[in-house]
């Protein structure tokens, strides 16, 4: 059963092609890697799923929901959540508050019940802050949960921007080079991490380039060159596929 | 048809000195993303310099009206220049890393502070540019009369935008602006020294805001130590009318602006003139928000 | 004192609320006691008129403090509600109290429709149209706009609010309402601050896209905030037009949005200490050096660039809010074995607390 399902998305910039007639389908449950030299249009095809670019043409289909070019907030309370590939926290504010902003579309609680301080607003406030935790547990990060976004090192903002993403509640999870700038160390942690996530029962899509990451954990790739889908298979398939090997794997493998 | 070749040509006048602030406008704002607040008060200083100089220097009594004010804009541009160079050195270099607001309120209080040393220098009243340096002749324009200044004006406008024109698009050191414009770290990268860039800028903006002052000046005769926050918010939205960070665009929105504002005047209503500039604001906001001859930036993600 | 160290306390903020309004209600008492001329009316009306402003600091700081919208048209809600109060009551005789909530609403009302079309406009894109929005209202107030404003002169003869019987015409009633009204807000956006509602209102302050990307619905955020600023900025004016009884075009000029403005962010952005201490300083000073009059904006000016210069957060930055979150520790599972079997060691790699 697939779950997001990508069909002809063609995108252009200016005269720039970015996206070419892309198609492909996730399964429900399953790690789908998205590789491809840089340029190739994989962060651009991730923005049209989330919802920050319309494409100029094709569907982007969500658990039979068409939710092409609806809005980013939208789609994210439908269940895909992202983290991005240059880092975008709330950096002057706590740990536990970027992972709180996960939490906001799970509840309800608008301005008035804010201002009256409700009852019911009081005991969500407290579930989103035990919900908060228990992602900030799950990532590893609990105890830092007072430090400063910013000030935590390059690795555990990574950690903390999944975090933040699970904490919506997401059916479907859209990860943006996830190990980039982490050391190996780091990069094992976080094979780990992606594992347990999919355990829950969690989709995952991802981009990106250490090649050792997403052999290991992908179960299905999709190779993007100049913006169209040069091929898609099983790790095994793709390392011997003649076109990837010419394109991209050739030149470090 | 009489009535209306007047408000054309007087919003001609106008339009040029619009153009003429909006320039400044534009090329600070293409550079350091900054609304330069104090722009209007620079133009309002001009005006005052230009007024000292022709009481101090005797240039009333020079043979020709039109040599006096030529030697008059000169000057003040000068002068003005100066102080936009200090402005940006005291008021906005040293918040050149710090966030968008900053620089902001910083530059509102450049202009308050410009605004009170004017009147504290010259008073709280109006003051009155001495009479005949420009001459008074009339041009007959299809069987109209219509005062040779509104042409001075718009000629001398004219001229000194063909000459910032020429100069950034057809000079190395023209080139580094735009440069700088683009992408200030890939200018650096490049050896251009962007902070002497961003001098020049503060140099050239604010002296063609002192000239558009003694224009304005003359033009009208009344100088107020306020009128450069009218004048700077009009020219600032003259500037996105035509497109922000785009020096045809400034030219043409000044020019745009002040036609459109002279004819609604008269054919709408007097006491709505100034809110006229702020309706072509909202409206080209919504209809066309990177202005009649901007482009459209993509967000980055 | 290492007040400094208390501020960390959790229930700071309420002890300190606490302090304060206790400190305003005892003055007109202290001054009657210190035998001030006239009891003090002309120190009151001083303190009557900071109210009013930091209830306008308060509202526009919801919008600029917390959202981070540049707008610098807070005036023109100001006048919505004093026009209207002024309005409903000369003409139509209504109650001044039963106009506060139509002035709000009118003034949300107004804020609503300027700012659906403005509200997507980068940051000083929205300056320059909120500044011409102040720019409008004022031109539309001085034309006498439905032959209702009573053009450059004004609307005078307001009458005193009242309520349950009780009048509130001496200076003494007047600060007493103006406070007390001030208090109640002060409670009101500190708890809107510490809500789901707040934070969301921060996020975007800080990173639009990453809001939009947790799920925040940025415009309708970002119009509430400019709604609830000015339903507040409306009740503002229903209290002025009450305090001062006759109201002119002229107080509702740009310049008064600037230091509306400049109050919010010298006070401290999202501040609701600094932005009341803001009122104190810019408005209260004002008046102390009224003898120099025209020096004293020209230091206003350059006060504004040397605080940004120095220090741009402004003088009492906003606090950080607490959640009581320590008690949920080691209790939820760890999908990273390593992170959980090793020891917690707070000074490895993440440099420093952020307090």
């Amino acid at each position: 059963m697939s779950l997001l399902s990508l069909q002809n998305l063609l995108k252009s910039f200016g005269g720039l092609v970015a996206v070419a007639g892309v198609s492909f389908d996730v399964d429900e449950g399953s790690i789908v890697g998205l590789i491809g030299p840089n340029g190739a249009g994989k962060t651009t095809v991730f923005n049209i799923i989330t919802g920050n670019y319309r494409p100029d043409s094709g569907d982007v289909v969500f658990d039979r929901n068409d939710i092409t070019g609806r809005a980013t907030h939208a789609i994210v309370r439908l269940g895909i959540a992202r983290t991005f590939q240059n880092i975008r926290l709330f950096q002057n504010m706590s740990v536990l508050e970027n992972v709180l902003a996960g939490c906001h579309c799970r509840a309800n609680a608008g301005l008035f019940s804010a201002m009256f301080r409700t009852p019911r607003q009081r005991s969500e406030e407290r579930r989103a802050v035990e919900h908060a935790m228990r992602e900030l547990a799950f990532v590893g990060l609990e105890h830092r949960h007072d430090n400063q976004a910013g000030s935590l090192s390059y690795g555990n903002q990574r950690l903390l921007e999944i975090a933040r993403a699970l904490a919506s509640a997401p059916r479907f999870l859209i990860l943006d080079e996830p190990a980039g700038g982490m050391n190996e160390q780091e990069t094992a942690d976080l094979t780990e991490l992606i594992r347990a996530i999919n355990d829950r029962g969690i989709t995952l899509l991802l981009i990106e380039h250490d090649m050792n990451l997403v052999m290991q954990i992908c179960r299905k790739l999709v190779v993007l060159e100049y913006g169209a889908v040069i091929a898609q298979g099983t790790p095994a398939d793709i390392k011997r596929n003649p076109k990837v090997i010419e394109a991209y794997l050739g030149i470090d493998c | 048809m009489e009535e209306f070749l007047q408000q054309l040509t007087n919003g001609l006048a106008v339009g040029g000195i619009y153009a003429l602030l909006a320039l400044g406008y534009t090329m600070v704002y293409g550079i350091l993303r900054l609304i330069n607040f104090a722009h209007g008060d620079l133009f309002t200083l001009g005006a005052y310099l230009g007024f000292t100089l022709l009481a101090s220097l005797g240039l009333s009594g020079l043979a020709s009206g039109l040599l006096a004010a030529g030697v008059l804009i000169l000057l003040s541009m000068g002068l003005v220049a100066v102080a936009g160079f200090l402005l940006e050195r005291v008021a906005y270099r040293p918040l050149r890393k710090s966030d968008r607001l900053s620089a902001v309120v910083s530059a509102m209080g450049a202009s308050i502070f410009f605004q009170n040393a004017l009147m504290l220098v010259y008073g709280a009243k109006s003051q009155v540019y001495p009479d005949g340096i420009l001459p008074e002749a009339s041009l007959i324009l299809l069987g109209t009369e219509v005062p040779l200044t509104r042409f001075l004006m718009f000629a001398a406008s004219l001229a000194l935008m063909c000459l910032l024109y020429w100069f950034v698009n057809r000079t190395r050191v023209g080139a580094a602006i735009r440069a700088v414009a683009i992408d200030q770290d890939a200018a650096r990268l490049m050896g251009i020294d962007v902070n002497r860039i961003i001098s020049l800028v503060f140099l050239i903006g604010p002296a063609l805001g002192g000239a558009a002052g003694v224009m304005i000046g003359l033009y009208y005769g009344q100088i107020t130590h306020d009128m450069g926050f009218t004048f700077g918010l009009k020219a600032f939205i003259a500037a996105i009318l035509g497109g922000i960070g785009n020096i045809p665009g400034a030219m043409l929105g000044g020019m745009l602006l002040g036609i459109i504002e002279a004819l609604g005047a008269a054919y709408i209503s007097i006491a709505w003139k100034d809110a006229i500039a702020f309706c072509v604001l909202i409206l080209i906001l919504i209809f066309r928000p990177t202005g009649l001859l901007g482009e459209r930036v993509a967000d980055k993600v | 004192m290492n007040l400094a160290r208390y501020a960390r306390y959790r229930y700071f903020p309420l002890c300190l609320g606490g302090v304060f309004f206790a400190i305003m209600a005892s003055i007109p008492w202290l001054l009657n006691e210190a035998g001030a001329p006239g009891s003090g009316i002309a120190q009151l009306d001083m303190l009557n008129k900071i109210g009013i402003y930091a209830l306008l600091a308060l509202s526009l700081n919801i919008i600029l403090g917390q959202t981070g919208l540049f707008h610098m048209g807070h005036t023109a809600f100001f006048a919505v509600g004093a026009y209207a109060t002024a309005i409903l009551n000369t003409m139509y005789q209504w109650p001044v109290f039963s106009t506060l909530p139509v002035a709000g609403l009118l003034a949300a009302l107004f804020a609503l429709l300027v700012a659906v079309p403005i509200i997507r406009l980068r940051g000083d894109y929205l300056l320059v149209v909120t500044i011409g929005i102040v720019e409008i209202v004022r031109i539309c107030l001085t034309n006498n706009i439905f032959g209702i404003t009573g053009g450059a002169n004004g609307i005078f003869g307001i009458a005193r609010p009242v309520i349950f019987g009780l009048a509130f015409s001496s200076p003494r009633q007047q600060y007493y309402l103006i406070w007390g009204f001030t208090g109640i807000t002060v409670i009101l956006f500190y708890l809107l601050e510490h809500s789901r509602f707040g934070r969301a209102l921060n996020y975007i302050k800080q990173d639009e896209l990453a809001a939009a990307g947790c799920g925040i619905n940025v415009a309708r955020y970002k119009l509430a905030a400019f709604c609830l600023g000015a339903f507040w900025a409306g009740m503002a004016g229903t209290l002025y037009a009450a305090n001062i009884r006759s109201i002119e075009p002229t107080s509702f000029n740009f310049f008064e949005s600037v230091i509306i403005f400049a109050i919010v962010i010298l006070g401290g952005a999202g501040s609701i200490t600094g932005v009341i201490l803001g009122a104190f300083l810019l408005i209260g000073l004002q008046d102390v050096f009224r003898d120099f009059s025209s020096a004293r904006m020209l230091i206003f000016g350059a006060a504004m660039i040397a605080m940004m210069v120095f220090r741009p957060q402004g003088l009492l930055p906003a606090r950080r809010r607490h959640y009581g979150a320590r008690r949920y520790l080691g209790k939820f599972p760890c999908a990273v074995r390593r992170q959980c079997g090793a020891a917690y060691n707070p000074y490895a790699e993440d440099e420093g607390d952020c307090v």
